[in-house]
């Protein structure tokens, strides 16, 4: 972390703490999230028109009778095929942006999320571990996925921040050092289980590249909770959160006691990141970029951006998934290509901006 | 009434090499105590081991009597604000969200502050002269303005002990000289135990009740500012020759190299 344009030119962002409408951020990215979530209910083999859609879901609440006919394969479609997918691909996407936001605010770093510093590596471990050990078909066996994901996700964490620790503190940049030697360690590890596994290969494959093989509703099931958990907590240690952005030392001579609080920043992190990767494999930069996005244009005060991030992933992987469900079809590439096909130069842009800019 | 501030005899460094030994102070209600000395010396070291951030290897720090070393975090920032050196203030946040977070040791981590914490920020913000600032960026304030919305914010703490770590060193004349006056009208007028460091000698001849004199790992003297910054003491502290006058002015200590 630097402190360049820590006194930016007047000119340049004078305009720049614009009195933003208290409730604008959240119309925005609830409104494209809706958007996004009817949109990719459409896409497909068969398109289904997004009034339709709009209607059916509507139709289905308790006590609502709309009293339209629909083709009896558009209720099929929309229900046992489109909208689990739709639905895991935005609780996916929430869960990245959502811990990729904590993970910036917990290091103090613009640059960590959940594949920096092991994290996904670690969770990915554990998850191919209780694949390999027998292939999650029932609603129980499919809950042990998450739990050794969250296991590897905290068990890395603990050692990356182990190997970082100096004194009473990891300071940032050794914790992100490790971060990636200890990641890597677990990739390569994960990728020995596969070639060992040669039959589960390619689900492993695919699933380690975001493709999400898994139909039905019980993932949504099984992931919901973990995810109500870890990004509820998440979402209301905010103000806390903003305290920690003064460092350390500073933080604990403001009252904060910081190593507990970090140590339940991490948890709640790795749980919500351990869940995304248990059920939609390795999914790069939708952590890093969408905390970034919502930073610059609503500012850094973590009692909203944990939640707007949340959002905003959801919103942006959905995206990515009709993009990678469209461009060459009817194939369907990993939703994990297109996000770091787009993501990876759009993180570079991001990186130049940041020279110059104060969003930080 | 035990005094806010009293140090015994505490060693600070690793354990098998001392930063400081055995220093011994006390700060009363109402008073500046100036921590002066050499770069390298300690001073931030003392601050550090006094807010309670770095334990001591030897002797104790007592708050109202009781040793810091016993208070949890939040017990410790109402009695004990810090102020740091506004050298790595997160740009993004506004100057009322900086002192607002002087609330933070009477908030539960998932409470949000309350009318009563309101009421104490904009009364922080007013003590330190920052109440025109609330609105900006602190990335877009000069270094004197952070470290008023710094003291701001350790004032939003209610504590009746400030410790500042070099809180002049970046600032020019004026804002130096604001800045220390605001620090006296804390102790003088309204009461409050003020442990300083500082490196300017001849802003400690001013603006000082009280000076603590660190040199080669101990405190080597400690008074009135006319008894501690002396020729001979403050030549054998920094290994220069140095002259100390009379300011023409206020008739406290000048000191001039050379």
């Amino acid at each position: 972390m630097s402190d360049t344009g820590r006194r930016p030119t007047a000119a340049k962002t004078a305009a720049d703490p614009r009195p933003v409408s208290r409730w604008a951020p959240w119309l925005w990215t609830s409104g494209s999230l809706l958007v996004m979530l009817v949109l990719s209910a459409a896409v497909g083999s068969v398109t289904l028109p997004p009034l339709s859609i709009v209607q059916m879901v509507v139709d289905k609440l308790p006590g609502v009778d709309l009293g339209i006919v629909w083709p009896a394969t558009f209720r099929t479609i929309l229900f046992d095929i489109r909208l689990p997918h739709t639905v895991l691909i935005a609780l996916a996407g929430m869960a990245l942006g959502g811990s990729g936001a904590a993970y910036q605010g917990l290091f103090r770093n613009p640059l960590a999320d959940p594949y920096i510093i092991g994290v996904a590596s670690g969770a990915g471990l554990g998850a191919v571990l209780a694949m390999t050990a027998s292939w999650p078909t029932t609603l129980l066996g499919m809950a042990a996925v998450p739990v050794a994901a969250f296991v590897g996700a905290v068990l890395t964490v603990g050692l990356v921040y182990t190997i970082a620790r100096v004194g009473r503190s990891a300071p940032v940049t050794t914790l992100l050092l490790a971060g990636v030697a200890v990641g890597t360690f677990a990739s390569a590890i994960t990728s020995l289980l596969m070639l060992l596994s040669t039959n589960e290969l390619y689900r492993a494959i695919s699933w380690l590249l975001g493709g999400f093989s898994l139909g039905g509703w019980q993932p949504v099931l099984v992931s919901l909770p973990y995810l109500a958990i870890g990004l509820g907590s998440l979402a209301l240690l905010g103000r806390p959160l903003n305290v920690l952005q003064f460092g350390d030392e500073e933080a604990t001579a403001l009252g904060l006691d910081t190593e507990k609080f970090k140590l339940v920043i991490v948890i709640a992190a790795s749980l919500v990141a351990a869940t995304a990767v248990a059920f939609s494999g390795i999914i790069a930069f939708v952590g890093l970029i969408v905390p970034h996005l919502v930073r610059m244009l609503w500012g850094v005060d973590y009692r909203r951006l944990i939640l707007l991030a949340t959002i905003g992933g959801g919103t942006v992987l959905l995206a990515a998934d009709i993009v990678s469900r469209t461009i060459l079809a009817p194939r369907a590439l990993p939703v994990g290509i297109v996000t770091s096909v787009v993501g990876a130069p759009f993180f570079l842009y991001l990186l130049r901006r940041a020279k110059r800019e104060v969003f930080w | 009434m035990s005094a806010p501030l009293v140090l015994s005899e505490i060693s600070l460094g690793y354990p098998d090499r001392m930063v400081l030994a055995d220093v011994s102070l006390t700060v009363e209600s109402g008073e500046v105590f100036a921590v002066v000395g050499p770069n390298g010396v300690g001073k931030s070291s003392l601050i550090k081991a006094v807010s309670g951030i770095l334990p001591c290897q030897r002797g104790q720090v007592d708050v109202y009597g009781v040793p810091v070393s016993e208070l949890n975090p939040a017990q410790r920032a109402r009695q004990i604000a810090v102020v740091p050196q506004a050298t790595h203030v997160p740009p993004a946040f506004t100057a009322r969200q900086v002192v607002a977070m002087g609330r933070t040791p009477y908030l539960g981590w998932l409470e949000r502050e309350g009318p009563d914490d309101r009421v104490k920020t904009d009364a922080a913000l007013e003590r330190s002269g920052t109440l025109a600032l609330a609105g900006r960026r602190m990335g877009e304030l000069s270094g004197g303005e952070q470290q008023s919305v710094l003291i701001g914010r350790a004032l939003a703490q209610d504590a009746s002990i400030m410790l500042l770590d070099e809180p002049t060193s970046h600032l020019d004349l004026r804002h130096q000289d604001r800045i220390l006056k605001l620090v006296r009208t804390l102790a003088h007028d309204q009461g409050m135990a003020v442990l300083i460091a500082l490196h300017d000698l001849n802003l400690v001849a001013r603006f000082a009740d009280r000076v603590g004199l660190l040199s080669d790992g101990s405190l080597r003297k400690q008074g009135d500012p006319r008894q501690v910054l002396t020729p001979k003491d403050l030549a054998a502290a920094y290994g220069i020759e140095i002259r100390v006058l009379e300011h023409p002015v206020y008739g406290t200590p000048l000191v001039l190299t050379g």
